[in-house]
């Protein structure tokens, strides 16, 4: 936190050193009559800061892994992660909201900062603009799981991360909740930009939402394919060109 | 895993939601009824057998207003009351504190789970003679007697509390950086929240009964040794008496004290 510039409040976030990411080995260890698993060999990749990463395969291709590796959540693996110093600003979207169900929507993004911070005083705003409005004295679990994701959300942009990691957390949702909550994380990274690693199996979704993609696949515990995407934002809200880049990119 | 016989608690489940004020008041009215429909058996079986060892209702007020106003009431039931307030104190701190020790070590758990098992089936009898003849007619030694009855059903709920601990919050209050402090108080204290209700309400009436066994054997004051007096004189209309004051106090204590808290800490329940 010290190495940033937080003066006026905002974040200086004109440099910013790329992320890079080495997992030689991550093997999952054996448990009852399952033998030990290969989860992922040899995965080497950096992201540059600000750009939108999609990590995508089947499930059980190690995605989540190799997200909670680079989160810090799971050290058990040989290889190394630099985040450089946008370690420490840091914000992670899980699957399932992951909100205290026995605190406000409202204390909820409040206990994601510290005590006195001056963001504390742009919860309201940010309530609003994640359309949390009126919800914000709520227990999440009043509220529908499209609304603690938005929660969920304004946790995480709250924060004023420099790494953002996203893993499927618009999974299990109509299609129309989901694109609403896809259009809110567009509307948040353009104004706020950040470097987003956002995992998901759904390749819309992929296509949909990042600058690049890495695909994994289950039996070679590797990275398959590395790809920039290079849609317009009138693109990436049009159906036919998201499919024509979809078939382009998967049909590989 | 342990073995299945220290598994007698499952979780506990959420109080249902408060009362309105016309169901509380119909629920109240369900239980006057009921009551006073019990005094009136009870007043017809005794105006029928006339025995002088089953005393009419009415002599059993009549003997708590003597009681109450010669003031041996207030005494007894205070004395009896603070020995409550401590054991009930003592066991449940050092319970919890062992309880979430036994959740969260395993190689510990495989240990004392024995010991466990061993405490939960020994007899409330045999701990309350075992501590005064160890300790010697004291309150000290009532007071561990009483402990130690009450101490592995606490740690055993406490135990089912700390393996229930969500690791995905813990994930989360670690990547925002919640600390030890904002973790304890808001992450890890309200998840034992129901277990620590569940075992402060099974306690209370575990040890209220305790503390009673225990005034009887080796105490010279308390509603329990008051008892033990009765019955040498075979006074079944004062133990009806204390009976009564007892049952009274314990529920005032319930509805004044342990459901509102529990209301509290169970608010953000749908």
């Amino acid at each position: 936190m010290a190495s940033l510039n937080v003066a006026n409040g905002k974040i200086d976030v004109a440099g910013g050193a790329p992320i890079s990411v080495s997992v030689h080995r991550k093997v999952f260890p054996p448990v009852g009559d399952r033998a030990a698993q290969l989860v992922l060999k040899d995965i080497s990749f950096e992201v540059a800061p600000r750009s939108f990463l999609v990590i995508t395969g089947p499930s059980g291709c190690g995605k989540s892994t190799l997200l909670n590796i680079m989160a810090g959540l799971d050290r058990d693996y040989d290889g190394s992660v630099d985040l450089g110093p946008a370690r420490d600003r840091l914000a992670f979207i899980f699957q399932t909201p992951r909100l205290l169900p026995w605190r406000t929507v409202y204390e909820n993004i409040s206990l994601a900062l510290p005590d006195g911070d001056p963001r504390q005083s742009r919860i309201a705003a940010m309530l609003e603009r994640v359309g949390l409005g009126q919800a914000m004295n709520a227990y999440p679990e009043r509220l529908s799981l499209g609304m603690q994701r938005r929660a969920a959300l304004a946790r995480g942009f709250i924060l004023e991360p420099e790494i953002l990691l996203m893993d499927e957390p618009f999974v299990s949702l109509d299609e129309q909740t989901a694109q609403s909550l896809r259009d809110l994380l567009l509307e948040l990274w353009h104004s706020h930009p950040t470097t987003v690693i956002f995992v998901t199996h759904d390749r819309t979704e992929a296509i949909q939402l990042g600058t690049r993609i890495l695909r994994l696949a289950p039996g070679k515990a590797s990275v398959v394919q590395d790809v920039t995407i290079d849609l317009t934002e009138a693109q990436r809200h049009d159906r036919a060109a998201v499919l024509a880049e979809q078939n382009r990119i998967f049909a590989a | 895993m342990a073995p299945i016989s220290t598994r007698i608690f499952s979780t506990p489940k959420p109080i249902a939601a408060p009362l309105g004020f016309t169901a509380a008041l119909e629920r109240l009215a369900w239980m006057a009824g009921s009551l006073l429909a019990l005094a009136v058996l009870w007043q017809l079986i005794a105006v029928y057998v006339q025995n002088k060892y089953l005393p009419t209702p009415i002599t059993v007020f009549d003997v708590l207003w003597r009681e109450s106003a010669s003031g041996d009431l207030w005494i007894n039931t205070s004395a009896t009351l603070a020995r409550v307030a401590v054991a009930f104190v003592v066991s449940m701190f050092i319970g919890t504190a062992i309880g979430l020790a036994l959740g969260r070590f395993k190689t510990a758990d495989k240990f004392f789970d024995a010991w466990l098992i061993l405490f939960l089936n020994l007899p409330a009898l045999v701990t309350i003679t075992l501590c005064y003849i160890w300790f010697g007619l004291t309150d000290i030694a009532a007071i561990t007697a009483v402990a130690l009855n009450k101490i592995p059903n606490v740690a055993v709920n406490m135990r089912e509390g700390a393996r229930s601990l969500s690791k995905d919050l813990d994930e989360m209050a670690k990547i925002y950086k919640f600390g030890w402090w904002k973790t304890l108080r808001h992450v890890t204290l309200p998840q034992l929240a129901p277990f620590f209700a569940a075992s402060a309400r099974s306690g209370l009436s575990l040890v209220w009964k305790i503390v009673l066994v225990v005034e009887a054997f080796g105490r010279s004051s308390g509603v329990g040794y008051r008892l033990s007096i009765a019955f040498q004189e075979f006074d079944v209309s004062t133990i009806l008496a204390y009976a009564l004051a007892f049952i009274l106090i314990v529920q005032a204590i319930e509805f004044l004290l342990l459901q509102p808290l529990q209301a509290r800490v169970s608010a953000w329940r749908r």
